[in-house]
């Protein structure tokens, strides 16, 4: 019988959830790390017990943790996540250089294919890959060495490297995205990389066809049609259907533009999920609501999901890496909080339920299907 | 030997208990934490930053009642802690308002 396990960062560990295929009763165990912020924590898809984690401090920096048993029992790997060669400046708040300097691991993307190649996307912007199961990582300095890299600016979050995504039958193409530079894509394994942000319009970027400065908050694909990207920006849904040389709007009727997560339905991939957040200055959602949004015609046309959320006095806020998804037939969505509860939809989001509502604040949910 | 007392969160992750016995081949900071590294990997980068080698902002050194953090790497650690008599303590600021 299938299931679920879904692997939750939180401001002070890490949780792993679990659930047969049903979704109705969960077992929680964690935390893991307690007191680490683990901003993110995946399985790999070519050995699903393989779990990483990245738990780290203001006191005690940044270690990486790997389970071999689905998630039970932790061992540290290697942490050493040093820039190649003269790191360099890129612009600080103000405008003026600032060195890049290692501050955190934001997000692990494990190989489709081996279990030991995982690539980490960390602040200050920078994609790494391991290729030894964690013992040592090495950086894809291409990305940073590209010729805009100077120019980047933080966000209010730290200039991180935040979303990475694989395509799923050619492993020369790789895209990632950086707050607050943009989206780049690889097609040779990230060795050379190059902005795609073409039809971005960032307010308060003056030059509309700007190459960088695109606060892009997160992206998503659909395996079964990997030229179409979605993406969520500081303000906008964006779409691409041609694996990010250009992007149009696809905002639509959504109550404000702004949020943090985007993702794809498991089996349809013209149904995109999103959470409306008020606005960049106040970082919850419209009303009091909690309310995901659906689109079933790849964007443009969305509809509330209600059912199950709280839609009063909700003030909390959904971070970027905290909705998911899993493959089973029905396909499930959840949410993780800053209020600490994590939300599961088993049909696709026409209903949910908490599965727990007080964990620390969720940085990152996601979800492996068993067998 | 030198006795060196971690703080809670580099136990769990050292996963040991209680206070440590390094043998170390000079009685400074730098050889006690080298020694501490080679003996649990697991701490490397923890407690000093991989680059530079120097201790971490938020992370300090006590022994004998003295704050040792501001002091090189390389000077010789007080004679109690030397003979034994007194732990090293690695300790997490306390910090964060």
């Amino acid at each position: 019988m299938g299931g679920v396990r879904v692997l939750v960062g939180t401001r002070k560990g890490a949780f792993v959830l679990t659930s047969d295929e049903r979704r109705r009763d969960w077992e929680v165990a964690g935390p893991h790390f307690g007191g680490w912020e683990t901003y993110h924590l995946k399985g790999s898809p070519a050995d699903p017990d393989r779990i990483w984690a990245a738990p780290s401090g203001g006191w005690f920096g940044q270690v990486i943790q790997r389970s071999e048993d689905g998630g039970r029992t932790w061992s540290p790997v290697g942490n050493d996540f040093r820039y190649d060669g003269v790191p360099g400046t890129h612009q600080w708040y103000d405008g003026t250089p600032h060195p890049w300097e290692f501050a955190r691991v934001w997000h692990l993307e494990p190989s489709l294919t081996d279990p030991d190649t995982v690539y980490a996307g960390v602040e200050d912007a920078a994609l790494f890959k391991t290729t030894d199961g964690g013992a040592s990582w090495s950086e894809l300095s291409g990305l940073r060495r590209h010729g805009s890299g100077p120019h980047w600016q933080p966000g209010a979050g730290g200039m991180c490297l935040h979303t990475v995504l694989l395509h799923p039958t050619d492993e020369q193409r790789l895209y990632t995205a950086i707050s607050a530079a943009g989206a780049f894509r690889s097609d040779d394994g990230g060795g050379t990389w190059r902005a795609i942000n073409k039809g971005l319009q960032s307010g308060g970027i003056p030059d509309p066809d700007a190459e960088v400065g695109h606060c892009v908050h997160n992206l998503a694909m659909h395996p079964d049609r990997p030229d179409v990207l979605f993406m969520q920006k500081h303000w906008d849904v964006m779409r691409s259907d041609d694996a990010g040389e250009s992007w149009h709007e696809i905002s639509g009727d959504l109550p404000t533009d702004f949020g943090f997560p985007i993702d794809v339905h498991a089996h349809e991939p013209d149904t995109v999920y999103v959470v409306p957040i008020t606005s960049d200055s106040h970082h919850y959602p419209p009303d009091g609501r909690l309310r995901v949004y659906r689109s079933r015609t790849g964007g443009g046309e969305w509809e509330p999901l209600t059912s199950g959320l709280p839609q009063e006095n909700c003030y909390v806020n959904v971070l970027r890496d905290a909705m998911a998804v899993d493959r089973l037939d029905d396909c499930g969505v959840y949410v993780g909080t800053t209020g600490g509860q994590v939300y599961c939809s088993p049909d696709g989001g026409d209903s949910w339920a908490p599965i727990v509502r007080d964990l620390p604040a969720v940085l990152s949910v996601e979800v492996q299907t068993l067998p | 030997m030198i006795r060196v007392v971690l703080p809670a969160h580099l136990r769990a992750l050292a996963k040991v208990q209680g206070e440590l016995a390094l043998e170390c081949p000079d009685a400074t900071q730098r050889a006690v934490l080298d020694a501490l590294e080679a003996r649990h990997p697991a701490l490397r980068g923890t407690i000093r930053d991989p680059a530079t080698g120097r201790r971490r902002a938020f992370v300090r050194f006590f022994a004998c009642r003295e704050d040792l953090s501001h002091l090189s790497p390389d000077d010789p650690l007080p004679d109690p802690v030397v003979r034994g008599e007194e732990p090293l303590l690695v300790v997490g600021a306390m910090a964060g308002g």
